[in-house]
């Protein structure tokens, strides 16, 4: 559910009631095809002993195009991002980035992971200074950016704690601004609003969005939440479950500098959200009472 | 809980006034002075010990042994540690020599090492290093292997290189490890100091240890004594300090409160 904010600051263009003629992408976007996934399949365990998380994945994505997936728990939607960050090698198939096979850690993506794994040793500043450290720029513009992605997350005055002395919601905003330091091509996001309230994680997604839109970023966004995979994606991919295999690929109607503040009220989103809950929908009646947190 | 700590050390004060009281009337009742000696006497000889300035000559020089054995062997052994924990192959192919020599107990060099480097402050010094440079590499090495892989691997995403991770992530999460190392040695520090001046030496605190014994003087083997166990609890504080400071995010830790 997207909640209405108080304030309804216009952002992008008003929606436009009619998708027809919506296209994928804007005039400006570079539309190269720059993520193809032809077969992939991972397996975890013995050789002998396989468990099968996906197969048969064939998924191609374009310079500067917005991602979601969903399916239900344990379907292999990490594997993906994973896979694509170059953190272990399909064992089917293979993951194209840029039209190169993935090998080894793939620096041209950013990856903010289903758990934060921030340093705790350092405090939230240093945290997020940590790719630009990495990047070895200047310490006064390290702190200029930090300072500015503190605001952009909603951590202002929290700078100065140790990782353990935050919420977990904290602890996803600090991940997600680190992420956005280093300013990555690619943006590979599992589940990062997961733990925010309403309120926040709207201001997020649209901020997200508007980012992605206008730095071209293209973006692989796992989400368990049917309306967010609607409201920001430009095509939503839905797996089945384990061995976790692509069930549709679903074109979202909606144009690409889209008011998220004003969806709910929008047909094409509407009707988006109603044929993702009718595809996952029995996948969901079969795993009720189990995980899906 | 102010009133709590209050309790405590009563009870603390208790128990030590209740030792040293039966110890004092006991003596020569229930125990033989001759081998326990009396808090008083013992009291005094410290105090002559203090008073003439041989306390802090000898202490002295069991102090610059242990310590120089300490941060040698600790240096030394966290540096190694982390050589052989970031180096798999080098690791695993020392690591029957690493077992050899953790099993043996370092005390049992102390002769070799009186042939080899004399009986000076040198020797003392070198038996100490071995001593902790044991106990820290080992724990340094098990820390190094324990570092986070999705930390190291998220940091290689971000562009970093080995230095990067030995910075960032290596040292500040083997810190903990070096420190555990570090505590653990302190007692071992001493020993070395001690047992390398009880073997052979004309100064130090062990040398004193060994010669009030010689004299079948009681009262100077507990004067000593006391000295060593001054001399550890503060080797210890230090240590503390040193980790805390070091260390500032797991004060941190035990300063917020619990939630989970
Ligand atoms: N490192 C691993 N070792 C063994 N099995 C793994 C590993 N990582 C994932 N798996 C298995 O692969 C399958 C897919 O895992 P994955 O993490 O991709 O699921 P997911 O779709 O992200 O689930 P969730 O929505 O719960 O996060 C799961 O069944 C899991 O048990
Ligand atoms: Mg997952």
């Amino acid at each position: 559910m997207i909640p209405r904010p108080k304030t309804e600051t216009s952002v992008g263009a008003p929606p436009q009631p009619s998708g027809r003629g919506v296209r994928l992408h804007s005039e400006n976007a570079v539309t190269a095809q720059l993520i193809r996934f032809e077969g992939f399949g991972k397996s975890f365990g013995t050789a002998k002993a396989p468990m099968v998380a996906t197969r048969g994945i064939d998924l191609e994505i374009a310079r500067g195009e917005f991602i979601t997936i969903v399916g239900p728990s344990g379907c292999g939607k990490s594997t993906l991002l994973n896979a694509t960050a170059g953190i272990f090698a399909p064992t089917e198939g293979r993951v194209l980035y840029g039209g190169v096979p993935v090998a080894g850690y793939n620096q041209r993506v950013g990856y903010m992971t289903q758990s934060d794994h921030l340093l705790p040793w350092r405090k939230v500043d240093a945290n997020i200074a940590l790719p630009l450290e990495i990047q070895r720029r200047p310490k006064a513009e390290i702190a200029r950016r930090v300072e500015e992605l503190i605001e952009l997350v909603g951590l202002t005055g929290f700078g100065n704690s140790y990782v353990s002395q935050l919420s977990g919601g904290m602890r996803k905003r600090c991940a997600l601004a680190r992420l956005l330091a280093y300013d990555p091509d690619t943006l590979l996001m599992d589940e990062p609003f997961g733990a925010l309230d309403a309120q926040l994680r709207l201001a997020m997604q649209v901020q997200l969005r508007n980012l992605c839109t206008r730095l071209n970023k293209t973006v692989l966004f796992v989400t368990h939440d049917i309306d967010e995979a609607v409201a920001l994606g430009d095509r939503c991919v839905v797996l089945t479950g384990r061995p976790g295999m692509v069930r549709e690929i679903v074109t979202i109607d909606l144009p690409r500098d889209r008011n998220l503040y004003r969806l709910r009220s929008n047909r094409q989103y509407i009707a988006a959200t109603d044929h993702l809950w009718s595809l996952l929908a029995p996948d969901a009646a079969r795993e009720e009472g189990e995980e899906t947190p | 809980m102010n009133r709590q700590i209050i309790t405590i050390w009563a009870i603390r004060l208790a128990l030590l006034g209740g030792l040293l009281a039966v110890w004092e009337g006991g003596a020569g009742i229930l125990f033989d002075p001759y081998f326990v000696s009396r808090p008083s006497e013992i009291a005094e000889q410290f105090w002559g010990l203090l008073a003439s300035g041989r306390l802090f000559y000898h202490a002295g020089i069991t102090v610059v042994e242990a310590l120089a054995g300490f941060v040698c062997g600790g240096l030394a052994g966290t540096a190694v540690g982390i050589l052989l924990g970031r180096n798999e192959l080098l690791g695993r192919a020392l690591d029957p020599v690493i077992l050899i020599f953790y099993s043996l107990p370092k005390i049992a060099l102390a002769p070799l090492f009186v042939i080899w480097f004399g009986i000076g402050i040198e020797m003392k010094v070198i038996l100490t290093g071995t001593i902790v440079f044991f106990l820290v590499f080992l724990n340094t090495y098990t820390g190094v292997r324990g570092v986070s892989r999705e930390l190291v691997a998220i940091m290689k995403l971000m562009g970093a290189r080995e230095s990067d991770l030995l910075t960032k992530v290596v040292l500040p999460s083997v810190v903990t490890w070096v420190f555990t190392g570090l505590k653990l040695s302190v007692p071992y520090a001493l020993i070395g100091a001690l047992v390398g001046e009880l073997i052979a030496a004309n100064r130090g605190l062990g040398y004193l240890l060994s010669d009030a014994a010689g004299q079948f003087n009681t009262s100077g083997v507990f004067a000593a004594i006391l000295a060593i166990i001054i001399l550890a609890v503060l080797l210890n504080l230090a240590v503390r300090e040193f980790e805390r400071r070091m260390m500032p995010w797991q004060a941190g830790q035990y300063d917020r409160e619990m939630s989970i």
